[in-house]
């Protein structure tokens, strides 16, 4: 038997708001235990919640880049279950009413997946649990934090599929800026929902939810382990179980955490300590004009409009703050292929050296396009451009002054290079005379000498031109 | 009882201001009443506090700087409210130990008009109850007949007011919770229109009905302080601007001619105690004399109201009160084996028995498979509650009802009856369903001698009609000024 996976997606992201869902601690990853929250985020009785409106921007900005149907009347709801981690005991999220349905997503080979819908929630601290004492202590810091969690439809037929629209979602979120989108750090988080179903059939499986999915990777091999475990039990005659399954990713495999019959009653409801909102047209419309232009746009304009090989685009929009980096170069009046290889050589190089994100990078635009000049101009070699570039990095140097400094320029003068080179062939008699009777390794051999009198600064061109002259 | 006690707070604001009496002095007067905790109105006394407090008003009040008519004047907080580093307890054991770091904003704006607060008081457990029984604390007796309850949930302010250990207090309503132990108590409360009184700092009962409001001893103090509580808040969502805010007081005249006043006929049928019925109705006799308009109205939702609001108040209580789970503040049970058995043990021992019952039907009415057939409807029904007010507002000014079907029941004879308790929520719910502002003001004795309550309701926004309205009754009537015999006892 030939089976078809089907599966469907629920991701989690973090929005990266300054402050939290309702109230003005901090978002910042990390931090001591409980130093991020304040009686509303830990919801001391009597504390209420008030809409940071920057969240509703960003579930928006979100929701209209994945091609959603924004809804102009919304509504919070309160999902209820006890947990330590929960403070309030219940979770305000959205279910009736949720801010985006409807949407698309095209991941390429003509494939389009669709989005549910998008909603907005706060997260949930964390337990840790210290098995020294034996005890489990909650820390409150992640409280809050604000979430949109978004749902696809059931379209995914392969593993591959599942990574491509990550990728994409992870790419369209990042350019809108509404989320940074690290999966070790928690900030993207998805949950797969998979059934399996005889190749050909038109109705669906039983389904398990797969939880705890830290990376694209854990996600690519949970889902190759779900399908081939749901294919086995059906072909021992074994029926699959709809529940919800743990990845262990360090066991390389999946266990089941609870099955439907204990699945929780959330008893949701309209949370009343949120008014309802409505979202006025012309909101709406100022916030699609503030959309930047997305990954894909750049790519398909960077071929046409600079003349960039594919690879190079990909490579370059593979990061909003790359791509950022290189228009910036463009703007300064880099050629737009020589601002291309300098960032896929260079700059890619130098950033992972140091562990450092686009975003994080010392190197002003500015400084790396003053560089590139010098070398067109003829003042610096590929060469010791590539040194300068290494030594003014991490601190923005002037690779003028860099290169004054240490005498790195190319020599152009041609008097000088004129008496060098008369003095050369004063002291290779013999070279000049193998030159002129044809031997032509022999140019080669007094121009080294030449470069060697000039501590390997001559500009080639000039060097060559003047022999060339002299030896004629 | 000393005469400084009889009067109401504005006139007691008027003294200290002109220096005839000083905060100190009528401080020490106010916790030497509270002292021994008559009626058991008090859950916390902070006397020490209170006189560090009035010492430090009394010196301010000396560079000129009284901020508001009620500067200095001794009151309570009811103990859902939360005043910063002072037991909060709701009068539930499972919130024991716990002391709020952070002031109920509607408290903040109480201290910014120069409040002094003698203490906490009493309350049904969560402002679930309306007897004030149900306290972890003790039941609270009726200063006019200490057999009988406050009424509640307010009962511990209504008492206090009504038996002049304090010149007024706050506390709050979710179905009737200042109206109708006010009218028991033979004080006078407003319960604002939903929004205009922050909710931030006030234990949750049930969160699109609860309103924090004033008990004291007439129309005129109400309106003193509502004009300081008041005010839109950015702590909460659900706060709004109140057109006039800070003028009620000023804008009294007692000026009622040309006002319709209607009289929902649902409200005076059956189930209705005659001498309540009477006293309720010569309400609208006195104000048709200053030249009031009275006319009778149809009000044909009467019959839902307490369905509906007990289904949306349990529904959203369930969901507030689980946070106290013993894990986070508050006490905990003693012994447990693992979470769930840390919570379900910290919970049945925790909440008193009203509580729970209440808890257990916000779960159910909530839960899958029963939410349409019974939360859902209830939604709807109070939008229809809501149309009817609207269209009753249509044709009048404000309307009038009794507060209660009857006066004052004997301790413990509700207890035993739940379901009839619930009933007897029947006059005020409905405005809290529909978010609007009620007035309870004395309006008469039964044969018994207890206070009878009349209820006047606004349209939204509509506190100064409803305070005016009460204010020229208040000229031509003293219901309001009398007082407990004896007062309180200890």
């Amino acid at each position: 038997m030939t089976w078809e996976t089907v599966i469907g997606l629920e991701t989690h992201v973090e929005l990266a708001t300054k402050t939290k869902i309702f109230c003005g601690c901090t978002t910042a990853f990390g931090g001591a235990p409980n130093t991020h929250c304040c009686p509303v985020c830990t919801g001391m009785p009597g504390t209420l919640p008030v809409l940071n409106r920057k969240v509703l921007e960003f579930a928006v900005k979100a929701g209209l880049a994945l091609n959603c149907e924004i809804t102009r009347y919304t509504k919070f709801d309160r999902k209820n279950y006890f947990y330590p981690d929960l403070p309030k005991a219940y979770q305000i999220s959205q279910l009736y009413l949720p801010i985006c349905r409807n949407g698309a997503v095209d991941i390429g080979g003509g494939k389009t997946i669709r989005i549910h819908e998008l909603h907005m929630e706060e997260d949930a601290g964390k337990l840790v649990h210290d098995p020294w004492i034996d005890q489990t202590r909650a820390d409150y810091n992640r409280c809050g934090v604000p979430l949109i969690e978004i749902v696809t439809e059931p379209d995914f037929r392969t593993a591959e599929e599942v990574i491509a629209y990550l990728e994409k979602l992870k790419e369209t979120l990042q350019y809108l800026g509404v989320s940074d989108c690290k999966m070790q750090e928690g900030s993207l988080r998805c949950d797969v929902n998979l059934s399996i179903r005889p190749m050909g059939s038109d109705t669906m499986g039983t389904r398990t939810e797969m939880k705890n999915l830290n990376s694209f990777k854990a996600v690519s091999r949970a889902i190759d382990y779900e399908a081939r475990r749901q294919a086995e039990r059906i072909e021992e005659g074994k029926r699959v179980i709809q529940e919800t399954r743990r990845w262990d990713e360090n066991k390389d495999a999946s266990f089941a955490m609870r099955s439907k019959e204990n699945a929780q009653d959330y008893r949701y409801f309209p949370e009343p300590d949120i008014p309802p909102i409505e979202l006025s047209e012309e909101w709406l419309q100022d916030l699609k004009d503030s959309l930047p232009e997305l990954a894909e746009d750049k790519r398909a304009r960077y071929q046409s409009e600079y003349g960039l090989p594919l690879y190079d685009c990909q490579m370059i929009t593979s990061d909003k703050a790359l791509a950022d980096f290189f228009e910036a170069l463009v703007d300064l009046g880099t050629a737009p292929k020589q601002a291309s290889n300098w960032i896929m050589g260079e700059v890619l190089a130098a950033l992972s050296a140091r562990s450092l994100e686009a975003k994080d990078m010392p190197l002003s635009p500015k400084t790396l396009a003053k560089l590139i000049a010098m070398v067109q101009a003829g003042r610096l070699n590929r060469n010791t451009a590539v040194k300068v570039f290494e030594a003014i990095f991490d601190e923005n140097g002037d690779p003028e002054a860099y290169a004054a400094a240490h005498g790195l320029e190319q020599v152009r003068d041609t008097a000088l290079v004129e008496s060098v080179v008369d003095a050369v062939l004063a002291e290779n008699p013999k070279s000049v005379e193998d030159y002129r009777s044809g031997k032509q390794k022999a140019f080669g051999f007094l121009v080294g000498q030449v470069m060697r009198e000039l501590k390997g600064q001559g500009d080639p061109k000039t060097v060559n031109e003047i022999l060339r002259s002299r030896l004629s | 009882m000393n005469e400084l006690l009889q009067c109401t707070a504005l006139e007691l604001g008027a003294a200290i201001r002109k220096g005839e009496v000083s905060i100190p002095e009528v401080t020490s007067l106010a916790l030497e009443a509270a002292g021994a905790n008559p009626n058991n109105a008090f859950i916390t006394l902070t006397p020490e506090a209170a006189m560090a407090r009035a010492e430090e008003l009394q010196k301010h009040l000396a560079d000129g700087s009284a901020s508001s008519p009620l500067y200095g004047v001794p009151m309570a907080v009811k103990d859902n409210i939360c005043v910063q580093d002072v037991p909060a307890t709701c009068a539930s054991k499972i919130l024991g130990g716990f002391r709020p770091p952070y002031d109920a904003t509607a408290w903040e704006q109480m201290l910014a008009g120069g409040a002094v607060s003698i203490g906490k008081t009493n309350m049904d457990e969560f402002a679930m109850g309306s007897t004030t029984e149900t306290s972890f604390y003790g039941a609270v007796q009726n200063p006019w007949d200490t057999d009988r309850v406050p009424g509640g949930s307010s009962g511990g302010s209504a008492a206090a007011t009504a038996a002049r250990t304090c010149w007024y207090a706050l506390g709050s309503d979710t179905g009737g919770s200042i109206r109708q132990p006010a009218s028991y108590c033979g004080v006078t409360g407003v319960k604002p229109t939903y929004g205009t009184v922050s909710r931030y700092g006030l234990i949750a009962y049930a969160s699109s009905l609860d309103q924090i409001g004033p008990l004291a001893r007439d129309a005129a103090d109400c309106a003193a302080i509502l004009d300081l509580l008041q005010k839109k808040d950015p702590r909460d969502g659900t706060s709004l601007e109140m057109p006039g805010a800070g003028t009620l007081l000023q804008s009294l005249t007692g000026d009622v001619r040309g006002l319709k006043i209607g009289i929902p006929a649902e409200c005076f049928g059956d189930g209705l105690d005659p001498q309540v019925r009477k006293a309720v109705l010569e309400v609208a006799e006195v104000l048709k004399r200053r030249g009031a308009v009275v006319q009778e109205l149809s009000f044909p939702v009467m019959k839902y109201v307490v369905p509906t609001y007990y289904i949306i108040a349990c529904a959203e209580a369930s969901s507030n009160l689980s946070r106290f789970d013993g894990v986070k503040y508050g006490w905990r049970a003693e012994e447990y084996e693992g979470l769930t058995d840390l919570y379900q043990k910290t919970r049945t021992q925790g909440f008193g028995t009203e509580v729970k019952r209440r808890i257990l039907l916000g779960t159910f009415v909530l839960s899958s498979g029963y939410y349409d057939a019974y939360y859902r409807k209830a939604l709807q029904v109070k939008s229809l509650i809501r149309d009817a007010f609207r269209s009753a507002f249509d044709s009048c000014d404000l309307l009038l009802t009794p507060v209660a079907p009857t006066t004052a029941p004997r301790l413990g004879e509700s207890l035993s009856d739940p379901l009839q308790m619930y009933l007897s929520d029947i006059y005020t719910v409905s405005v809290n369903l529909a978010g609007l502002p009620g007035l309870s003001m004395p309006c008469g004795q039964d044969d018994k001698g207890l206070p009878i309550g009349a209820q006047l309701i606004g349209p939204h926004f509509g506190e100064a009609t409803l305070l005016n309205a009460a204010f020229g009754y208040q000229q031509d009537t003293d219901w309001h000024k009398k007082a407990p015999k004896g007062g309180a006892r200890a």
